[in-house]
């Protein structure tokens, strides 16, 4: 029991370290790849080509004065930061992220709980942090706040459920929600270590997966409760220092978890080559898919302008709704009928 | 003490603060936060019966849809619980809806006194007895069996109801576009169709 405890907490300690160190130095690959993408060279004072540009910035963060507007109400805008951070570091309670083995004598499991409704878990969660982005624009008292609060509550509601229906296709090709079990069935022996890959089964339901958790993330170029040109910062306006550093660090934690959980749907997880001789290798593996999914939401942004928003709206109802309404139909009649 | 107890003991009292502060809030957003509250709460004791698909559907479907929705709405409408509640009701009134309230609290504990003292194997059929008959009760499988196969038809005719509510609901908020209706009902129609977009 002890024991069970004991590995339980310093993997959850590990996985947060590792999380949150993640969340800060993709700050610095966004600016650097970002700058590369636009001719420029990004920051490059703070340590070797600007490695240690995070640390600067935490703790800049850190130092400064931490102001409370008149016009808050405080108790919720106080919470409001930490409702929108905890849910972000959530999903990676139930994400394998390695093959089980043996380290130092004792059976480890390379997954914090490996619960067998992983994939609803991961939903229940990610949904919750819209409640930090409202709450912050509420509470705030300013009008552009407010109107982020309101864009970003509306957009998510209407992207949750494309984003929830997009992955009924990989659930019913498993047959199962545990994360877990649909990483196992993507792997291969053969050389085309890629030809199990959830992505083939599931074009376009992981097509609708990206650009519902883009909009869910709140990224570019879904960016509209933040859109500084005319919401100035949107619904974290009136934060200043580690509040808002919470805002921020939440919103890279929820990249970094989505990126997860489409490697562990769509691409086998912590499956890749030479897995035999060297199992260590599924994290590496793991944290390579991320770290690509990563590269693609910079370039996303860095390529696309931001929507208008009723053209988003209008693009979430009208079009991923019945796109993912269909991928389920064609989806379950292939697997009854067999075929998948 | 075990674990086990002690987390059922935290998450139960902090669903009944949660519901008790949920009706007692004057300003509505605060009331939606309680109401989140006591489902999260309620969520955990699911999932301590190991009801784990039923605690996350729970936490899903109410508090990260249902309720967004809610809290959208209240945000639009800019409900500040500041407007006053009217005249206070006149004493006959008031004494009707005690003597109600002290009436449904005595039923509540008598319901909830013979759930206890009765053998909960012996009689499943007395009210407010929960029979536990699976090991794999409220898991994603039983409960499809349920939803898909035993109950279907009824399942499916809810489904239709909602559906009639809903167009229901868009005509009526129409209607007071085109007539000359009150002011207040044709702008808070205009909301309820912003927040269906």
């Amino acid at each position: 029991m002890l024991e069970i405890a004991l590995i339980a907490s310093i993997k959850v300690i590990i996985v947060i370290v590792v999380v949150l160190t993640g969340c800060a130095w993709s700050t610095w690959l966004e600016r650097k790849v970002l700058g590369r993408l636009q001719h420029r060279i990004g920051p490059s004072f703070a340590g070797p080509y600007g490695l240690l540009q995070p640390v600067a910035d935490g703790l800049k963060l850190m130092f400064k004065e931490d102001i409370v507007p008149a016009s808050v109400e405080k108790t919720m805008w106080t919470i409001a930061p930490i409702i929108s951070f905890i849910p972000a570091l959530l999903p990676f309670a139930v994400v394998p992220f390695g093959i089980d083995s043996t380290l130092f004598g004792h059976e480890v499991k390379f997954v914090i709980s490996d619960l067998n409704i992983g994939v609803l878990f991961v939903f229940a969660v990610t949904s919750l942090g819209v409640y930090g982005i409202v709450l912050a624009g509420w509470s705030s008292g300013s009008k552009y706040s407010l109107l982020g609060g309101i864009r970003s509550s509306a957009q998510m509601i209407s992207y949750e459920i494309g984003y929830g229906l997009s992955i009924i296709g990989v659930v019913l090709v498993a047959n199962t929600l545990s994360l877990r079990e649909i990483v196992e069935m993507q792997g291969s022996d053969s050389i085309w270590f890629f030809s199990n890959w959830m992505i083939w089964q599931q074009p376009l339901g992981f097509l609708l997966f990206v650009t519902c958790a883009f909009a869910e993330t709140n990224r570019c170029p879904f960016d509209m409760p933040e859109c500084e040109s005319e919401l100035v910062a949107g619904y974290h306006t009136e934060y200043s220092s580690m509040r808002f550093a919470m805002f921020f660090v939440g919103e890279y934690a929820n990249m970094l978890g989505v990126a997860s959980v489409a490697a562990t749907l769509f691409f086998g997880g912590w499956q890749g080559p030479f897995l035999d001789t060297a199992p260590w290798l599924a994290v590496v593996w793991f944290v390579a898919k991320v770290f690509v999914f990563m590269l693609g939401y910079i370039w996303l942004r860095a390529t696309f302008p931001r929507f208008r928003y009723d053209q988003l709206m209008a693009f979430g109802w009208k079009v991923l709704l019945p796109l993912a309404l269909l991928n389920a139909m064609v989806t379950s009649l292939l697997v009854t009928l067999g075929w998948l | 003490m075990t674990l086990d107890l002690v987390i059922f003991l935290i998450s139960s009292v902090v669903a009944v603060f949660g519901a008790t502060m949920m009706i007692t809030q004057r300003n509505p957003i605060a009331s939606v936060l309680f109401m989140i509250l006591s489902l999260l709460a309620q969520a955990v004791l699911y999932i301590q019966l190991g009801a784990l698909f039923m605690g996350a559907v729970l936490v899903i479907v109410y508090a990260g849809a249902i309720l967004v929705l809610f809290l959208f709405v209240i945000m639009l409408l800019n409900l500040r619980g500041h407007e006053s509640l009217g005249q206070p009701s006149p004493p006959i009134s008031l004494t009707i809806k005690y003597a109600l309230a002290v009436l449904f609290v005595l039923e509540l504990i008598m319901v909830v006194k013979s759930s206890f003292s009765s053998d909960l194997f012996a009689d499943a059929g007395s009210p407010g007895v929960m029979v536990m008959q699976t090991d794999t009760f409220g898991a994603a499988n039983d409960v499809a069996v349920l939803l898909f196969q035993r109950y279907l038809y009824p399942f499916e005719l809810t489904s239709i109801l909602l559906l009639v509510a809903v167009v229901g609901a868009v005509i009526l908020a129409h209607r007071s576009r085109d007539d000359d209706g009150p002011v207040d009902a044709a702008s808070s129609g205009e909301s309820e169709g912003k927040a269906a977009e």
